[in-house]
């Protein structure tokens, strides 16, 4: 098989910029591009093209340098990253279209691989208990969520105009354990963490090398289709609180549209605040077709991807392992004989 | 006393039966006769029969806990006298259940026991005898005799020794008894609670919160199960071992029915009832995310279908919200099965469906009216104006309490759908016409449990 030549778009984020070296310091790839408006941290032996997604630079570089897999990885979900809510869309939607529309003209391209996100699914009170790839993205969506159900149409329309192409669509579910800018973390690392009074969700979480595996994957063995990529199993938002040993706040519903956009602007956290059913209902996605078709197993479940990023923070106040402590002692005490 | 209410409601019952004229339909015993007229031939000596009845107990109770039975038997002999007929016929299965939550207690006794040597004799003895205290009250089924199991039921067995002696040695006792068994049950709660605490425990991946079912909403529902409805449970033979689907009639404002199912389910088999629960439900702050936790998944087509596709139990109750708001002019009469969806669900999974007739449910919120404009602004399914309503300005917020009516739970036998075929499902007539046959099984065992009970409380 001939050398490959890669584009990376969205190496501005670490997780992505280890994906980028990791494809780089292999003997059957020839050429990793790497594209974002900002700089990667370390690009390793990738090429870094600094310049925007609807920069006509990147499309010439995509014809020109021969490439033949993209793989779409710059969809940004935190409106912080991108310089606000409005910058984002442009980024995400406008991006989106120009870089395929050119990858549509590419002669070289075999591949095109999308990192999407479950934020297609939506959250509401009628979703089932876990999202197939089968169910229908939320026509209802808006921000982020929309922002993906629109990329996602762009590549369906790509593979339906070029039959030739492996297309293929991962939606992740939150990162986090191994990436420490996910939307998620800042959320954890708040010392109280705030949650809707009277709901619970059940959350889901993919770890960044499961994420980093996946895309690796489907580099060299493409597979086309949509895949859920998320670690299996669930857990509630309350028990991720308590195993972050944070503080729990329950904020009233009326209250929750003011609080996020509260944090949002003391700059703690960058919560979707167009996203705020997704604390009322979370959203749990079945992978069952990631492993059946595709073949990958993930290899973090969503409390290991959690410990995960538990374990890497620095954890300040009372740990969840202070609290462990805590628990034994007491058991303990009251174990003893009454005298 | 017992004696009194006994001939009391034999005389009434039997006296309709001969004003209607006809031959008597209720449900027949072992003997061959129904209930009410069995009851009735034995009438003028029922007194001496309960005598005799609890006699006979001793003897089997006597020979495992020594000389705190006959005391026991004594104290618990005048509910026996109206019931052991009744109740040794009927819901043999009960006895069984109870059976099992003793040897539980006796798993928690053993820890106390090892620590300290004079809590080892008070706990062992209390342990048993709470369970025999429990068949006592089984068998008098009333809340005097269940309550007095769950109040003093350690402690009870233990006087007859403990009280010849000093009194000092009996508080002693009763202090390490009750102070051992305290350390333990703290212990208990200790370790719930720093798992609680740190977040260590499995939620599975439809939400159900195990720990927090078996150590928090189980032991909550234990009184009202137990003490309040004094809940009996028959036929519990007919829940399968595999996936099935469970169907009753649904009752009572609030659906607290199907909470005493899944209790009575997990008492039967340790299994858990997954219900299938309306939108409504998993829009509703706090009872929506509660739902979950205690096992109830979404009524669709996918989590229905991929709850039954790994051999669970799943709920069902078809009636829906117009089951538990109609009016109590209607109780015990089925509403409309839905639309059948819960039959393709069955079939589609070919899993047997189990009817299962619940009693007492329409009795503990009397509703005596729909205030449907209320409910239409509150964009409820219904707003019941319930009898206890009344009482409020009286009673205060207590008044709200569901009354305690006596309630059973009755399985039926499993109708198995796997011979139809997995096309079955997408055939509306197999569809409706088997929804109109598991609808009359429920009435036909709804009615007969009603006509059967003696007394909408006891």
């Amino acid at each position: 098989m001939t050398p490959r030549r890669i584009m990376v778009t969205g190496v501005g984020r670490p997780m992505i910029a280890r994906f980028a070296r990791r494809l780089a310091a292999r003997d059957d790839v020839e050429l990793v591009v790497g594209v974002d408006a900002v700089g990667p941290p370390r690009p390793g032996k990738a090429e870094f093209l600094r310049a925007d997604l609807d920069n006509p630079v990147v499309g010439a570089a995509l014809v020109d340098r021969g490439i033949d897999t993209l793989v779409h990885a710059g969809v940004h979900s935190q409106s912080r990253v991108a310089g606000g809510r409005r910058r984002l869309k442009e980024h995400n939607v406008i991006g989106t279209m120009h870089l395929l529309a050119v990858a549509q003209h590419a002669p070289d391209l075999q591949t095109v691989i999308l990192k999407s996100s479950t934020a297609v699914y939506g959250s509401s009170a009628e979703d089932p208990a876990h999202f197939t790839e089968r169910h229908p993205s939320d026509r209802h969506a808006r921000g982020f969520g929309r922002d993906m159900v629109d990329v996602e149409g762009y590549a369906v329309g790509l593979a339906r105009r070029r039959d030739d192409l492996d297309v293929m669509t991962f939606r992740f579910a939150n990162f986090i354990g191994g990436a420490d800018d996910a939307a998620l973390a800042g959320f954890f690392r708040l010392p109280v963490v705030p949650s809707v009074l009277g709901w619970d969700p059940r959350l889901q979480f993919c770890h960044a090398d499961d994420a980093v595996a996946v895309l690796t994957q489907a580099v060299f063995e493409p597979r086309r289709g949509t895949f859920n990529v998320a670690g299996p199993g669930t857990l509630y938002l309350s028990q991720a609180i308590r195993r972050a040993g944070r503080g729990h706040a329950l904020v009233p519903g009326p209250l929750v549209e003011a609080t996020a956009s509260l944090l949002v602007r003391a700059g703690r956290v960058d919560v979707p605040i167009d996203q705020l059913s997704f604390l009322r209902f979370g959203r749990v996605v079945d992978v069952t077709k990631l492993v059946e078709q595709f073949g990958y197993v993930p290899r973090w479940t969503t409390t290991e991807a959690f410990d995960a990023f538990l374990a890497a923070r620095a954890s300040r106040g009372l740990g969840r392992q202070d609290l462990l402590a805590l628990g034994t002692e007491v058991r303990e005490r009251l174990r003893r004989p009454v005298a | 006393m017992a004696d009194q209410r006994g001939t009391d409601a034999d005389r009434t019952r039997c006296g309709e039966q001969t004003r209607a004229g006809h031959p008597c339909r209720n449900w027949a015993v072992a003997d061959g006769r129904c209930r009410v007229h069995a009851r009735k031939a034995a009438a003028p000596d029922s007194a001496a029969e309960a005598e005799s009845g609890s006699r006979g107990r001793d003897g089997t109770n006597g020979a495992r806990h020594g000389t705190a039975a006959p005391r026991l038997a004594k104290w618990s002999s005048d509910p026996a006298a109206s019931r052991s007929g009744f109740r040794s016929a009927d819901f043999q299965p009960v006895t069984h259940r109870r059976g099992q939550r003793g040897a539980t207690g006796t798993g928690d006794g053993d820890e106390t026991s090892a620590g300290s040597p004079s809590g080892a004799a008070g706990g062992a003895n209390a342990t048993p005898g709470g369970s025999q205290s429990a068949a006592d009250a089984d068998a008098g089924g009333l809340g005097r005799a269940a309550g007095g199991r769950d109040v003093g039921g350690g402690a009870r067995p233990g006087r007859p020794t403990g009280g010849r002696g000093d009194s000092g040695d009996l508080i002693d006792a009763l202090g390490a008894a009750l102070g051992g068994d305290l350390g333990a049950h703290l212990a208990t709660v200790g370790d719930f609670l720093r798992r609680r605490f740190t977040g260590d425990y499995d939620v599975d991946e439809f939400g159900l919160d195990e720990d927090l079912v078996r150590h928090v909403l189980l032991p909550l529902l234990r009184p009202l199960y137990d003490t309040w409805w004094r809940v009996s449970s028959s036929d519990r033979d007919n829940i399968p071992d595999g996936g099935a689907l469970l169907v009753a009639n649904h009752a009572g404002t609030l659906p607290f029915d199907g909470m005493i199912l899944n209790y009575d389910v997990h008492d039967a088999t340790g299994r858990f009832v997954r219900e299938l629960g309306a939108n409504l439900v998993f829009r509703t702050p706090f009872v929506g995310h509660l739902g979950r936790k205690s096992g109830a998944v979404r009524a669709s087509h996918a989590d229905a279908d991929a709850v039954l596709a790994r051999g669970e139990l799943a709920g069902v109750f078809p009636e829906g919200f117009k089951g538990l708001g109609k009016p109590f002019s209607q109780r015990y009469q089925l509403e409309r099965f839905g639309r059948g969806g819960f039959v393709a669900t069955a079939l589609r999974a070919r899993v047997p469906i189990v009817p299962v007739a619940i009693v007492g449910s329409e009795e503990i919120y009397p509703i005596l009216w729909d205030a449907r404009v209320i409910a239409k602004a509150l964009g409820l399914p219904y707003f019941p104006i319930v009898a206890q309503m009344l009482t409020l300005p009286v009673l205060g917020p207590a008044g709200l309490l569901p009354l305690p009516s006596k309630w059973s739970v009755t399985y039926g036998e499993p109708i198995p759908t796997a011979h139809l075929g997995p096309g079955a499902a997408d055939d509306p007539m197999i569809v409706f016409e088997m929804a109109d046959r598991i609808r009359d099984t429920i009435q036909t065992m709804l009615t007969r449990v009603v006509m059967g009970r003696k007394s909408v409380f006891f």
